[in-house]
């Protein structure tokens, strides 16, 4: 049942694969890339990016979002900034230092040559998106700023205010529109891919539904690159959007591609603790807080004290006692997990005592407010939006929350799935980080796989495999696909029983938090494994939607993807429950040291899990070994 | 607190609309305001009756998704503040709302409270870019900016395409809108050349997509979530001038 994967990673020393297997794929001639058509689905930092680059080399582009507008992509809320090995601050930053803290942040569990090549190629990005405009921070000579993230010991994160995701995607939606502007790029919008049309294990297309009228109908392309984002709303409470979702690739997953490491979900340290049970979505507090802001909770359980009433030796400042080499900047993972047990011990403030506070008090003392102010003023006029409290006076309060999923469909050093022509970039593939990611690593991989990789790798397919051919087959197969979409949605709307969508959202979100979220062991593992598909029993009887397909229907679109998340949430589970060690954000209770650190098991476990989907059976999971030539694989030390 | 709201209903593009009034009761202070509609929609679905439809997707203040007139003005009546973040603690129990979708010829209505904004889309597609390929790039620090061009770009740019100046102004202008995306590219060195047909090229879009001209009202600047200075109005302005002399 196991079968051994490759991930085609080309042979030669890590600093030459990239440079040498540019040089030996193949090209498509000029004048022959316009004969190619290629769909781009998502115009986040991947896709716009992907999009705008294959239309700049003369690509027959079609961009598809669900959105209104291609700027309105969930990476447009990225606030932080992002990372590049330029080392402009002349504090020892080098490729290798990004792509060891990279690989060693992701817990050994990403694969060494694509680590390698991300870094690489980081540089180009901050150039392009200079070149675009995007209005990183200067010092006041002029040139770039940088900030210090979470997992590195240099500075090396270039930002734009507290707004980096907006500007990085600014930067390629302007250039995308560029090409959308000279005719080279058919735009879609407010378009949502439902599935995939595969034939002999090749894509052709894909099936799209309009959110307007509610058409359904399948387009066809000689590849298709996914960029749809992460999954992370399958705990329904997250930082991301509220319209992402796992259909796109949980829909590839059915047609054949491989889902790789489910389970690798991030929980932030820093988000605005939750309210009340109305709750839509939680907020993030960029981890660039943590430069200046120290974390702390009371010494003392059930203190109850305003916190400016709490004296400096009865507080515990816990990261910075425990890692006091990384302090405040502790990985995200582990920064998680301490909130948790410093909560989980009583100890936490706010009410339920689900939060710790984020103090700003010695910086500013230090700095100035004026400088705080300068540095994250925005976050600080948000935060007190939300909560009615100003953290220039009080300090933040804060709690983990989930905000990024490392998994995501397998693909090869090519950044192409196991179906030929499926590639998949962003964080809707599993690649670069491993079990955890580093801070400020997203926009940049983002952005690595769209402007600098797809343009070689896309290229070497098309000009090895021709057009897709548009035989009997594929235009039946697409037919399929389409009656297979129209059916999903009457089905749906036949339903008419007496939930909403949100009330099994909610449920499923829960379901996951307590038994697949910080923390997980296998007692709670096998009970989710009973209790999802119950729920998606009730779901499938006991749904109620009103309206019909043919018309805007925001609860036909929220239900269809719930669907999905209720398929999806079990495959994720299943992941944990095999995935016998604690890495990175899976933390299994049962595997932890005597000091409640993660214990990590590489004799067993040094592999990507990637699963295949089997119909009714449980899912066939295949391995690719990780080999480590060029790091040793070191017990993962942040004190 | 209890509130009674007083929603636009539109069945579909065209179509005769009308507002409808709803009751909400025990509403918290610390509920957003789209969390508050969610609530009221729970309760439509829950009768079989069919939800408001409005737009929304970061509930951050970033991605310029959410847009509604709340008693007349864009966005509530929080300054710098999009509707996703205005929090019940601005109502008081008893308040009666008003909500509707953006007024603006060229952002016509889709359906209840969702409108169509695409026109800016195609503002941007005119001239909104550098045009520079990937993989055309110098060294980062090959083209230093001042800090203070830097800054003023970066306000600038912090626009979110919502479209609220549109729907403040009493002639639907999209002046605030396109005046931050040009004093953008026009503070930094990168943008200076393809200035001239840039600012040409993206008023006349602004014309041909129905937008009204600037009478100098400044509601927008007023209902702007993000703070952009009318002052990008006049530089932009100027600038058209000058190129339409040239
Ligand atoms: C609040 C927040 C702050 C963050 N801050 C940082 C940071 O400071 N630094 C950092 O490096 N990373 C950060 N991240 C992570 C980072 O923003 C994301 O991982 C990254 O932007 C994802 O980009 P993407 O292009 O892969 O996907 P997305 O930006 O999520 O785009 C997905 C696209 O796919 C489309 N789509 C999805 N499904 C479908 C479908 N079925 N049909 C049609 N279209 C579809 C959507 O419309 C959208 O256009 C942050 C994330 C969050 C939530
Ligand atoms: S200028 Fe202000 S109001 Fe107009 S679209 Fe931009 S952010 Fe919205
Ligand atoms: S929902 Fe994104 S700005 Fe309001």
């Amino acid at each position: 049942m196991n079968t051994e994967l490759s991930g085609r990673t080309p042979l030669g020393s890590l600093a030459d694969k990239w440079e040498k297997h540019k040089n030996e794929l193949k090209l498509v001639n000029p004048s022959n890339k316009r004969k190619y058509s290629v769909i781009v689905v998502g115009t986040g930092l991947a896709g716009s990016s992907a999009a705008a680059t294959l239309a700049e080399l003369g690509y027959n582009v079609t961009a598809i979002t669900y959105n209104d507008s291609p700027r309105r992509a969930h990476s447009i809320a990225a606030q932080g900034g992002i990372n590049a090995a330029k080392n402009y601050q002349n504090d020892g930053d080098s490729v290798w230092r990004l792509f060891y803290d990279t690989i060693k942040g992701g817990d050994f569990r990403a694969r060494e040559a694509n680590v390698y090549r991300l870094a690489q190629v980081s540089g180009n990005i901050i150039d392009q998106c200079v070149a675009q405009g995007v209005p990183f921070a200067r010092e006041y000579g002029g040139y770039l700023a940088n900030r210090s993230f979470g997992g590195a010991q240099v500075s090396r994160t270039f930002y734009a205010r507290g707004q980096t995701g907006q500007q990085l995607l600014l930067g390629a939606y302007q250039a995308l529109s560029r090409q959308v502007g000279l005719g080279k790029v058919n735009l879609l919008t407010k378009k949502e891919m439902m599935d995939v049309v595969v034939v002999d294990g090749r894509a052709h297309g894909v099936v799209i539904r309009d959110l307007v009228d509610g058409k359904i109908e399948a387009l066809t392309a000689d590849a298709v690159l996914l960029c749809t984002g992460g999954y992370s709303n399958v705990f329904y409470l997250s930082t991301n959007a509220k319209a992402c979702n796992v259909t796109a690739v949980y829909r590839a997953y059915k047609r054949g591609a491989l889902f790789a490491n489910p389970c690798f979900t991030q929980i932030h340290p820093t988000c605005i603790p939750v309210s009340g049970d109305y709750q839509s979505k939680l907020t993030l507090m960029s981890e660039s807080l943590r430069n200046d802001g120290r974390i702390w909770v009371p010494k003392e359980r059930g203190d109850t004290r305003e916190p400016n009433r709490i004296p400096e030796d009865e507080r515990d400042y816990y990261l910075e006692r425990k890692y006091p080499s990384f302090g405040n900047l502790s990985p995200r993972d582990i920064a998680s997990r301490a909130a948790k047990e410093v909560c989980d011990d009583g100890r936490g403030v706010g009410p339920g005592g689900k939060g710790v506070y984020l103090d700003f008090a010695d910086a500013i003392n230090r700095l100035g407010r004026n400088v705080i102010e300068d540095r994250y003023g925005n976050l600080f006029e948000m935060y007190q939006r939300i909560t009615g409290e100003d953290p220039y006076s009080v300090p933040m309060r804060i709690y983990p929350a989930v905000h990024y999923t490392m998994g995501g469909l397998w693909v090869d050093y090519n950044l192409m799935s196991n179906v030929n022509g499926l590639f998949v970039l962003g964080e809707a593939n599993f690649s670069d980080h491993g079990a955890n990611r580093l801070g400020a690593s997203a926009l940049m991989q983002g952005l690595a796989d769209g402007y600098f990789i797809i343009p070689y790798t896309l290229g070497g397919y098309l000009a090895s495999t021709g057009v897709g051919e548009r035989t009997e087959a594929v235009r039946e197969k697409a037919t399929e696909a389409v009656q297979h979409s129209e059916e999903k949605i009457r089905h749906l709307l036949a339903i008419k029983g007496n939930r909403t969508p949100t009330s099994f959202h909610r449920e499923l979100g829960k379901i996951m938090w307590d038994k697949c979220g910080m923390a997980r062991n296998e007692q709670g593992l096998r009970s989710a494994l009973v209790e999802i598909p119950q729920l998606r029993d009730e779901f499938w009887n006991n749904l109620k939607v009103p309206g019909t397909g043919e018309e805007l229907n925001q609860s036909l679109e929220h239900s269809s993807r719930v669907a999905d998340f209720l398929e999806f949430a079990e495959l994720m589970v299943r992941d944990a429950l095999h995935r016998n060690e604690s890495c990175g954000g899976h933390f299994r209770e049962e595997f932890q040291t005597e000091d409640g650190e993660a214990k990590r098991n590489d004799n067993e476990f040094t592999y990507v899990a990637a699963w295949e989907y089997n119909g009714n059976n449980a899912p066939l999971m295949h391995k690719e070994h990780l080999r480590f030539e060029n790091v040793e694989l070191a017990t993962r030390s942040y004190k | 607190m209890n509130l009674r709201l007083h929603i636009w209903r539109q069945k579909e593009p065209g179509a005769q609309g009308m507002l409808k009034t709803y009751d909400v009761a025990d509403v918290s202070e610390h509920m957003s305001f789209l969390e508050m509609l969610d609530v009221l929609n729970e309760r439509l679905l829950e009768n079989g009756e069919d939800p408001v439809a409005f737009e929304h997707d970061c509930r951050e203040g970033i991605c310029g998704t959410c847009g509604i007139v709340i008693n007349g003005r864009p966005h509530g009546p929080v300054p710098k503040t999009t509707v996703c973040q205005l929090h019940m603690r601005s109502f008081h129990d008893g308040d009666s709302i008003t909500i509707e979708p953006w007024r603006a010829s060229a952002f016509p209505v889709v359906k209840d409270l969702v409108v169509d904004r695409s026109a800016f889309d195609r503002i941007v597609q005119k001239g909104g870019f550098v045009s520079v390929n990937t993989g055309n790039a110098p060294d980062g620090n090959a083209i230093p900016v001042p800090k203070v061009n830097a800054d003023l770009a970066m306000d600038a740019a912090s626009c979110i395409g919502c479209g609220a100046c549109v729907a403040a102004c009493p002639n639907a202008s999209a002046m605030l809108f396109t005046a931050a995306k040009i004093g953008h590219l026009h503070s930094l060195p990168q943008g200076q050349t393809e200035k001239g047909a840039r600012v040409y090229n993206m008023v006349l879009a602004m014309d041909d997509e129905g937008f009204g001209a600037c009478t100098n009202h400044l509601e927008c600047e007023a209902a702007c979530p993000k703070g952009i200075s009318a002052l990008f109005i006049a530089k932009m302005n100027a600038e058209f001038v000058i190129n339409s002399l040239l």
